[in-house]
């Protein structure tokens, strides 16, 4: 009883990390159709901010979270300008080039500024080691990770709920010609969601150093899991992202402490036959 | 006087002087690089892996980000049966050849159903699977540690692949020369121009009565084979099969080296191969890093300012010389 | 929900070319196809108008299969296709062309027709044979490249074809595939008026064992080709009949200005 709520919380807990990191993805895959596979390289630009202002600058480590999410959209900013806009009406092919190049770069530069060792995480004592409920071991990490997500999730649904910028994204994310046709500037709407996406993912990326490491390939590792979670929850969807994640997490998890040997292979076999049922992901559209 | 269209249909597919100068440069390594045979063969191998690709990518406009996994499972397979008594390197390429397009065959009803963001993520997840597999399953793969006890016999019955690499290299680029004709004549022949306007227009295929999943399926196949076959001969030449043969990295690779020469030109895949690997092999001595991030730079520049390849940027000169559409 | 009446010079014994039986389909709220029944009797040339937005391409993709409706039956002659793939319909002799250059960029005339030729044949999977070695195939699209007047272009790439041309070869590759029903999709559109003359005579010199249904926004060639008009507004047909009683019909008028062009 107690190990499978703790492997539920562990992949909940992971779930909501891979929700933070792919997010901003779904929903400008839904928007604009545009493939962008450098997608977790934002995400470890994030997780690299907060190393640099934690061991070089002496910062605390909740005030370099704010720093990652800025960082990562800033430069997504630059990135949307110069290069991404030119590509909206290309091929998916030249999409999926131009993205892994970038990722490629990032991955470089990453190496040589950083180097490849395996970084360690600036966590804050209070947010380290594990509290007791109902005689259940709960890292105090992972609840802090959770409480973060579902306090953005939560932001997010405010948002595109009740702001005109929410409704644009909602009419974009439905039908782009219709919602140009509206008056709505789609365009910027997509590079403003775009900058919130990238941040997202740089906020995730910051929060992942403790769960799972950083280290510069984590960009293109990384970027599979949020592709399988992006496709299965279907893209433009916040929910889907987040029961994607959850399903993804838990599965992940729960796959590899129960039934190490077959490793991750589980989640690929979950990803491809969701894709076959549903191509569009499970809440995507049609 | 206009030409008739049989004329045309034959000055469309008729080898050009270059072509053949081209398979005579290929003889060159025996003379003027006795010492790199050994890359050679890699490069020969690696290059019918791009042409493989290309006949899926650039004559029927599928992006595959997970063609390495044919090329790992035609590796594994001949390694296997090395194993297991099938030491004659000819019927390993068979059967290596058998199952891969077995399982090509298998996987290309995914393939044919599916478009756009779905069809690059199931061949992206049918790669991490397959290579996930290949690492759970070292009972009879290796798992990390790769494959044991490859046991290849000779060529013929006589001729051993040996250090030097000769016996590796006249395999390679024969069995690279056979399935190039093979490929020439499928992309020259009705399915090759019934490929050819899947990727044009994919909507128009339909509407003049085209089975459209069905030629998908069938090229899929015979690229998945193609693929085993590399995969095989890399594990016949070199004794050696690991993990990295699965690797997202090869299929990557692969996907640049047709960047590089330009896709749906036939030649590209070789050329850019070539290319790919000899810059490879003369910066092997910079660190890994650099090596991608010049690779990440001319992806970017060439999608940027060159939509049809670096050799594509001549690609009207290259048209001009071919003597044909692409 | 409007009764057709089957053509004058059609008897009750012929079977229609092709016939829709309560068509319905919409998408979420908006209804694009209301009850729409339609017959297309052998041999004749029938003409679909109607405002932007009536349905009428909507109808041909039904009809071709592109999209499926949520009700009713498509009859080419005897046989119910309703359930059948786009490409079986072709293979069935039902065959369209588009409204919007839908062509093959870097292949040349010559190679669009010859591979829709191919497909006809079921040859186009054969890829052990080059192609020099289908004379007959190509040679019979040259010479349906030379009866739209498009000889002459037979070996540029469709890319560096005239939008004129352009739409002839969307007819050539259509005849191509030997249809018995043509669906043409506003084939003059974006043509200017000299030269869609040129296409229009192409068009009336089909042979008459195709039968015709088109759509078109040009009233004068709507006179002059079609025997029936049918009126298409809102995904619903209006009501159809001969030129002379389209023509005088005060609701058409009132819906569908004539003569005015997208």
């Amino acid at each position: 009883m107690g190990p499978i709520i703790g492997v539920l919380f562990d992949g909940f807990a992971y779930g909501m990390l891979l929700f933070l990191l792919s997010v901003g993805l779904s929903v400008t895959l839904g928007m604009m159709n545009f493939v962008n596979l450098a997608h977790c390289a934002f995400a470890m630009l994030g997780g690299y901010v907060t190393i640099t202002l934690v061991n070089t600058f002496g910062w605390p480590f909740l005030a370099t979270l704010p720093m990652a999410f800025l960082a990562a959209a800033l430069v997504s900013v630059i990135f949307e300008r110069l290069l991404y806009r030119r590509l909206y009406r290309a091929s998916e092919l030249d999409q999926v080039l131009l993205t892994i190049g970038l990722a490629f770069m990032s991955i470089a530069t990453a190496a040589y500024v950083f180097g490849t060792i395996h970084q360690s995480a600036p966590t804050p004592s209070f947010l380290r080691g594990s509290v007791q409920y109902f005689g259940i071991n709960f890292g105090v990490y992972r609840l802090f990770l959770v409480a973060v997500a579902l306090a953005v999730t939560l932001v997010l649904v405010l948002t595109l709920e009740y702001t005109r910028f929410g409704q644009q994204v909602r009419a974009a994310v439905d039908n782009q010609r219709m919602a140009r046709g509206l008056g709505i500037n789609v365009d910027a709407t997509f590079a403003a969601t775009f900058a919130l996406g990238s941040g997202l993912a740089g906020l995730g990326g910051a929060l992942a150093i403790e769960m799972v490491g950083l280290d510069p390939s984590f960009a293109l590792i990384y970027l599979v899991y949020v592709l399988i979670v992006v496709s299965v929850g279907g893209l433009g969807s916040i929910l889907g992202s987040f029961i994607a994640a959850v399903l993804i997490g838990v599965s992940d998890i729960a796959g590899k402490y129960y039934v190490p040997e077959i490793g991750s292979f589980l989640i690929y076999l979950v990803m491809i036959v969701l894709l076959m049922w549903r191509p569009s992901g499970l809440f995507g559209k049609r | 006087m206009p030409m008739t269209p049989h004329d045309y249909l034959r000055a469309q597919t008729r080898w050009h002087p270059l072509e053949i100068v081209f398979w005579l440069a290929t003889l060159l390594p025996f003379v003027l690089f006795p010492s790199y045979l050994s890359l050679a063969s890699q490069i020969a191998i690696t290059a019918l892996f791009a042409l493989s690709l290309d006949l899926i990518l650039g004559y029927a406009g599928i992006v595959s980000l997970g063609h390495a996994a044919f090329f790992g499972i035609g590796a594994y397979t001949a390694g296997i049966i090395s194993k297991h008594g099938i030491t004659d390197p000819l019927i390993g390429l068979v059967i290596a050849a058998a199952l891969t397009a077995a399982i090509g065959f298998a996987t290309s009803f995914m393939v044919s159903r599916f478009k756009h963001l779905a069809l690059i993520m199931i061949t992206l997840g049918f790669g991490f699977l397959v290579h996930e597999l290949a690492n759970a399953m070292h009972w009879l793969t290796g798992g990390a540690d790769g494959l044991q006890g490859i046991n290849i016999g000779k060529l013929f019955g006589v001729f051993e692949f040996d250090l030097w690499g000769q016996t590796a290299y006249i395999y390679s680029l024969v069995v690279l020369f056979i399935l190039f004709l093979v490929v020439r004549r499928l992309t020259n022949s009705p399915f090759g121009l019934a490929l050819r306007g899947i990727r044009e227009n994919s909507v128009r295929m339909p509407a003049i009565g085209a089975p459209s999943a069905a030629h998908i399926r069938k090229v899929y196949t015979i690229s998945a084979a193609i693929a085993g076959i590399a995969g095989a001969l890399l594990a016949q030449t070199t004794s050696t099969v690991s993990l990295g043969v699965l690797d997202f990295q090869r299929s990557a690779d692969v996907l640049v080296m047709l960047v590089l020469g330009g896709a749906g030109l036939m030649y590209g895949g070789l050329i850019g191969a070539i290319i790919f690997m000899v810059a490879r092999d003369q910066f092997s001595g910079i660190n890994p890093q650099f090596w991608y991030f010049w690779i990440g730079l001319l992806l970017v520049v060439v999608v940027m300012l060159l939509p049809n390849g670096i050799l594509g940027g001549l690609s009207h000169l290259y048209r001009t010389v071919m003597g044909r559409r692409s | 929900m409007t009764e057709t009446a089957l053509a004058p010079n059609a008897s009750a014994a012929t079977t229609p070319a092709l016939a829709t039986r309560n068509l319905n389909k919409r998408f979420g709220q908006l209804a694009v196809a209301r009850d729409i029944s339609i017959t297309l009797p052998r041999g004749e040339r029938y003409a679909l108008i109607g405002p932007n937005g009536a349905g009428k391409t909507t109808l041909i993709n039904l009809m071709t299969g592109m999209i499926k409706p949520d009700s009713g039956q498509i009859l080419l002659g005897d046989t119910d296709i309703t359930q059948l793939r786009p490409e079986q319909r072709v293979k069935r002799g039902l065959v369209r062309t588009f409204q919007i250059n839908t062509l093959f960029p870097n292949l040349s005339a010559l190679e669009a027709v010859t591979l829709s030729i191919f497909e006809r044949n079921n040859e186009a999977g054969i890829w052990w044979k080059a192609l020099p070695s289908y004379r007959n195939d190509a040679d019979e699209a040259y010479e349906i490249l030379k009866s739209l007047r498009l000889g002459d272009h037979a070996y540029r790439a469709t890319r560096e074809l005239a939008y004129g041309q352009q739409r002839l070869l969307e007819i050539a590759v259509a005849l191509a595939a030997k249809p018995q029903v043509l669906l043409l999709d506003e084939p003059a559109a974006g043509v200017p008026p000299e030269e869609s003359a040129e296409l229009f005579s192409v068009i009336a010199e089909l042979s008459k064992d195709i039968s015709v249904l088109f759509i078109e926004h040009d009233m004068n060639v709507v006179f002059r080709f079609a025997s029936r008009i049918i009126v298409m507004v809102g995904g619903a047909i209006l009501l159809e009949g001969t030129p002379q009683e389209i023509s005088t019909d005060p609701r058409v008028r009132e819906v569908y200005l004539g003569g005015a062009h997208p």
